[in-house]
């Protein structure tokens, strides 16, 4: 691990004005980065006897997560799961999920830096995202613990319904774009023109 | 915007898929053993039919796997996944 | 001012306490909140509004809706906007507009307003808010389902309104959502349908900035129900477009609705029932009904009976033999349809109806087919539709009649908006033409702002006539998206200028942009294009970039690069059957350079490969092609070889990566990382190393993109900022100079290295770039291989990279410049030779060249040929691709 003194999250640069939106949206919303969470890309046969040696939940339905610990796993594709924790667990986390492959094909790889995370909150929240995004995000089709990938103003995404709101992983490179996307949605909400 | 049929993630919007033409056209098996003409056949030669076609898809924005249905060209209307 | 002599005494559902002012034509009046701009005119007893544009006639409010073919107006103030039919301008305080002769204007300065996009999702989208409309949203709603309804006017109740009804109340239900103002204009696959929602235009100059103007609303539902009404259809017969001459029903709409007389006495043309209740209602409302004309023989006798009691005159089996009045009706001459006396009337407004067209454009639209129904005298939809679709609403019977007898077919109009006459039908039909597509396309009827509205029945009927068929199998054109006009700003919404596009970045933008850097778009991303010095432009910073990466030491962010990770057992499998290369031999720490071809053979992708571990390769793709390079691993993997046990996971924003190149790198490397051993023997050209950067541990690779002595340094993104500095601060003893995309090109072209893309366009083979050398000869087979033997990639004569250097080691050929054999162009067609697909200044080689595709190339290296440049044709030499350093001698230091 570096150390953690040279670290810069994707949008650190853009703390302040997410932090504005918050604030001028009076409740509506509120948007901030979840920076460092650790990110392990796994890949295995779920029907094959590593998948239960893991130490975590597997979910096996389309679009679900699995809560263990202080883990959650993701639902990304039949044989494709991301893994995330708190920051600094990558090496813990691999540790653990490696041995269980066994003989069997098994990749872990640790794609922590490649996503960085938002997290979206307030009763307009699906209202904002729907500015952006075409999947239905109604409590009736997309409830917590849900996720799904798909696009968020037109960046690759995947999101997660996790109270108190949506975790929203987007790849570092689409990251800036996608805050200035969130702000300029905001302006409803916090009648600040951009 | 059609409605595709993902067989692991459900219906989506078609701006999340990617389009891979026609289904069932494997790649030969000893491609050195075929002829010009059979070897210019794989490569350029495609059915494109008024009607139903076979054909392949990617769900590039989500799952990203691969998968086949049949889609009637003239209606758009996905008569098999 | 006075005005507004034509508004009743009460009534309607305007605001008589909030008066508005407006200016129309320079003139200054005032209407009420709850009309538009077409209800506030008539009540000013303006009727004209503007001329015809074609002929030039005037031109009056026809209709009290989106099916307005007249009444198009350019509203000035507050801001400036065309082609706006007035009967669907809601009326505000301060607006300005004028009436139009045709064309308008589009506005000369950027639209300050904001447009945006949405989307929805529901059980039932119900669209038309009439009263079978709400009846099914309610039913929908208490049904439990999530219920859109949307309504292009600015309230509920659709026809009701209209008739003065009232209007039932939708329950409230969280789940059921009504969106007014806004216009279903696009029904797609699927039950997608796209309406566009007007939340602040009605609000003038009062509209507050942060909301949008528009909105679009794109809405999937498990079902659809149209409730979209009629449409009335007026009939052929001469001078039908003076100004005063309207659709009965929209008579009835401005009296109930909006408290408006459109006239003083009216005359009523009708083959149906409808127009008797308009002519009721305006008779209730202190309009005279001179006479109502029923084209029947017999008419209605209920309804007549109910004129009588009124005082109305009702001439059944009659039509409309002459209107009199130019720039607005004054009497209207009425005839037995057989012939007999004529009989006029004096009038200024002459209501029509031919019949009601159900507005069946959405349903077409969603793959639904319409019938000629003989009950209607119209098209209805035929309940055959593939979508979950459903319509709904009640239908005035009618009668198929188009043209009332005699006068002169040149001023019968069928299409007010285009001018299109029961003449200009005859003379399509004359030559020989029988489709009524054709007839549009040769007469433009139904091809205007209006589409036809209420001009497209009518055109199939007198067409049907004039060729003797029946109008139903003649059928009606087609009806296609946008079902009434939506402006780009509102289609563009939010997906303009930096966002229409995502852009995307590095970890290092915010020093490229503090260092001044301009960029280059390459894909989605911006990369640093070069960094000017003081006073430099961009040559004269770019040779000094290239000098420092030749001669002392340089550096860059090359983090766009997209990285895979492939791993798994048959990870070398995989390799071995996508490059062109053999990787299965590459030892652990070790890289290639690898190429990627599509099956016809023509290069699809370059980049490295490392291997990391014995089932674990790291692959780099040029930047633009990251995302379609690991599709095409997963589709072979997934479709061709399951069998295959790989992986792979895409990296690309894992890793930050930066160029460290020049002579003087070792000892920059060296610096930043004490541990590693990076002398020539110790850490030979391709291979990689894991190492301590500055204390951040990273990957080094020794990899050169310029033939330099280089190193590539991987770290997390996280850290990309810290190796920089440290990079940076490591270099500084040596003068370490960062430099961009230009000077990478340009230190790769002298020594001949392809960028895909730039040098390839899809018909380039490895072979053709001089990359033989990394095509296997050992593998049985390849994606690509068995391609290479075909008769027309082993031509000799196929385009092969070469240099090229100008006479004149000061010009500069344009990139894509065509090169030709002859120092004078000879007549057309001009042969080509090939193009220039590359070209720069050289600091190394003290003037420009180019890289070029040029046919049999290699066979012609000292060959001069021409290229043109503005008027001239300048003389270069062709040369190999290799102009520096070809022996290779310093990438090792």
């Amino acid at each position: 691990m570096a150390e953690p003194t040279t670290r810069h999250s994707p949008l650190a640069g853009a703390a302040d004005r997410l932090a504005r939106v918050t604030d001028a949206a009076g409740g509506a919303i509120a948007m901030a980065e979840v920076p460092f969470l650790t990110q392990l890309d796994l890949r295995l046969d779920p029907k094959g006897p590593a998948a239960a040696a893991l130490g975590v939940t597997l979910p096996t339905h389309a679009c679900t997560s699995a809560r263990s610990g202080d883990v959650d796993v993701l639902w990304l594709g039949p044989d494709e799961w991301l893994v995330v924790g708190p920051p600094g667990a990558a090496e813990r986390l691999a540790g653990q999920l490696r041995p269980a492959a066994g003989s069997e094909h098994v990749s872990v790889v640790d794609v922590s830096a490649q996503r960085t995370t938002l997290l979206l909150s307030g009763p307009r929240v699906r209202d904002l995202l729907a500015l952006g995004c075409a999947i239905d995000l109604h409590p009736r089709s997309f409830g917590p613990g849900d996720c799904v990938q798909t696009e968020l103003a037109h960046a690759p995404v995947v999101l997660f319904r996790r109270d108190p709101g949506f975790l929203i992983f987007v790849r570092a490179s689409f990251a800036a774009h996608l805050a200035d996307w969130l702000v300029d949605a905001s302006v409803e909400y916090t009648g600040i023109p951009t | 915007m059609m409605l595709i049929p993902c067989p692991w993630c459900g219906p989506r919007n078609e701006s999340e898929f990617h389009y891979g033409g026609a289904a069932g056209v494997a790649y030969p098996a000893d491609p050195g053993a075929l002829s010009d003409e059979e070897w210019a056949r794989y490569l350029f030669f495609r059915d494109n039919p008024k009607g139903p076609f076979e054909e392949r898809w990617s769900h590039s924005a989500g799952c990203r796997r691969w998968f086949t249905l049949v889609r009637d060209t003239v209606t758009n209307e996905i008569v098999a996944s | 001012m006075t005005g507004q002599e034509f508004r009743t005494d009460r009534g309607g559902l305007v605001d008589r306490s909030r008066p508005l002012r407006f200016r129309f034509d320079g003139r200054d009046y005032t209407g009420y909140e709850g009309d538009t701009l077409a209800s506030a005119l008539l009540a000013n007893g303006v009727h004209r509004t503007g001329a015809s544009i074609r002929l030039g006639r005037p031109r009056g409010i026809f209709s009290a809706g989106v099916e307005e073919p007249n009444a198009l107006v350019q509203i000035e103030e507050p801001f400036p906007e065309p082609m706006l039919p007035a009967t669907t301008v809601e009326l505000y305080d301060g607006l300005v507009a004028r009436g139009l002769g045709g064309r308008g204007r589009l506005a000369d300065r950027p639209d300050p307003a904001r447009y945006d996009a949405i989307h929805a999702h529901c059980d039932v989208l119900v669209v038309g808010a009439g009263p079978a409309g709400l009846a099914a949203a309610s039913a929908a709603a208490s049904a439990g389902g999530r219920v859109i309804v949307i309504d292009d006017q600015p309230r509920p109740g659709g026809s009701l309104l209209g008739a003065g009804s009232p209007v039932p109340e939708l329950p409230p239900n969280p789940e059921l959502r009504l969106l007014t103002r806004t216009t279903a204009f696009g029904y797609y696959d699927d039950n997608y349908v796209v309406a566009v929602e007007r939340r602040t235009n009605h609000l003038g100059a009062n509209a507050p900035a942060h909301l949008s103007r528009e909105r679009i609303w794109r809405i999937r539902a498990r079902e659809v129900v149209l409730a979209t009404g009629a449409h009335e259809r007026s009939l052929a017969f001469a001078d039908n477009d003076r100004p005063g001459v309207m659709l009965a029903g929209a008579a009835r709409t401005y009296v109930n609705r909006y408290g408006v007389r459109p006239g003083r006495r009216a005359v009523v043309m009708t083959t149906n029932d409808s127009a008797y209740a308009a002519a009721l209602d305006l008779h209730a409302a202190g309009v005279e009904i001179a006479a109502v004309a029923d084209l029947r023989p017999g008419g209605s006798p209920a309804w007549a009976q109910r004129c009588a009691e009124r005082g109305i005159d009702v001439l059944d089996g009659h039509a409309v033999a002459r209107v009199i009045g130019e720039d607005r009706v004054s009497a209207v001459t009425l005839r037995r349809k057989d012939g007999g006396p004529a009989r006029d009337l004096d009038a200024d407004l002459l209501l029509v109806s031919g019949g009601w067209n159900p507005v069946a454009a959405l349903y077409s639209q969603a793959g639904g087919r319409l019938t000629y129904d003989e009950e209607l005298g119209a098209f209805r939809p035929d309940g055959s539709c593939r979508q979950a679709v459903t319509v709904v609403g009640t239908h005035t019977p009618g009668i198929a009649v188009w043209t009332l007898p005699g006068g002169d077919p040149a001023t019968a109009f069928v299409d007010l908006q285009r001018d299109v006459t029961v003449a200009d039908l005859e003379r399509a039909t004359g030559t020989g033409m029988r489709s009524v597509e054709h007839v549009k396309r040769y007469t433009t009827a139904g091809t205007a702002h209006d589409q036809g509205k209420t001009s497209g029945t009518l055109t199939s009927g007198v067409v049907a006539g004039l060729i003797g068929a029946e109008i139903g199998e003649l059928g009606t054109t087609t009806f296609r998206p946008p079902y009434a006009p939506v402006s780009f700003a509102a289609l563009a919404g939010r997906d303009r200028g930096l966002r229409y596009d995502p852009v995307r970045v590095t970890a290092l933008h915010a020093w490229h942009e503090a260092h001044g850097a301009p960029f280059e778009n390459v894909g989605q991303w911006k990369r640093p294009w070069y960094y000017p010095g003081d006073g430099e432009d961009m040559v004269t910073a770019v040779l000094r970039e290239c000098r420092a990466a030749r001669e002392g030491v340089a550096m860059m962010d090359a983090s766009t690069l997209g990285k895979i990770e492939v791993g798994g057992p048959d990870a070398a499998v995989l390799l071995d059957r996508l490059y062109t290369n053999m990787m299965s031999t590459l030892k652990v720490g070790a890289v290639r350079y690898g190429v990627m071809c599509r099956p016809d053979g023509m290069v699809l992708d370059d980049g490295t490969v490392s291997r990391l571990a014995e089932d674990r390769f790291l692959v780099t793709t040029t930047t633009g092609n990251a995302a379609a390079v690991l599709d095409w691993m997963e589709e072979w993997l997934q479709t061709e070889w399951p069998e295959l046990r790989v992986h792979c996971t895409s990296v690309t924003e894992q890793w930050a990566t930066v160029a460290v190149v020049g002579p003087r790198s070792r000892e920059v490397v060296a610096a930043l990382s004490p541990g590693l051993d990076v002398s020539r023997e110790g850490f030979g050209f391709m291979t990689w190393r894991d190492a301590v950067l500055a204390g951040i541990p990273g990957r080094v690779f020794r990899i050169s993109f310029s033939g330099e002595l280089a190193y590539e340094l991987n770290v997390s993104w996280w850290d990309a900022a810290a190796l920089w500095d440290a990079v940076l601060a490591a270099g500084a003893a040596h003068g370490i100079t960062p430099y961009g995309t230009e000077t990478m090109h340009v230190l790769r072209a002298e020594k001949g290295y392809p960028i895909i893309g730039q040098d390839t366009d899809g018909t380039v083979t490895p072979y053709d770039l001089g990359l033989g050398w990394a095509v296997s000869k050992k593998k049985p087979d390849f994606v690509g291989k068995r391609s290479f033997s075909r008769a027309d990639t082993s031509r000799a004569d196929r385009k092969q990279l070469v240099g090229l250097l100008p006479d004149d080691g000061r010009t500069l050929l344009p990139e894509g410049a065509h090169l030709v054999e002859t120092p004078a162009l000879p007549e057309p067609p001009v042969p080509t030779l090939g193009h220039v697909t590359s070209a720069y200044h050289s600091a190394a080689l003290g003037r420009t060249f180019a890289l070029a595709l040029v046919r049999g190339g290699r066979d012609r290296i000292g060959e001069r040929v021409f290229a043109p440049l503005g008027d001239d044709l300048v003389p270069v030499t062709i040369t190999s691709s290799v102009l520096y350093d070809p022996e290779g001698a310093r990438r090792d230091g």
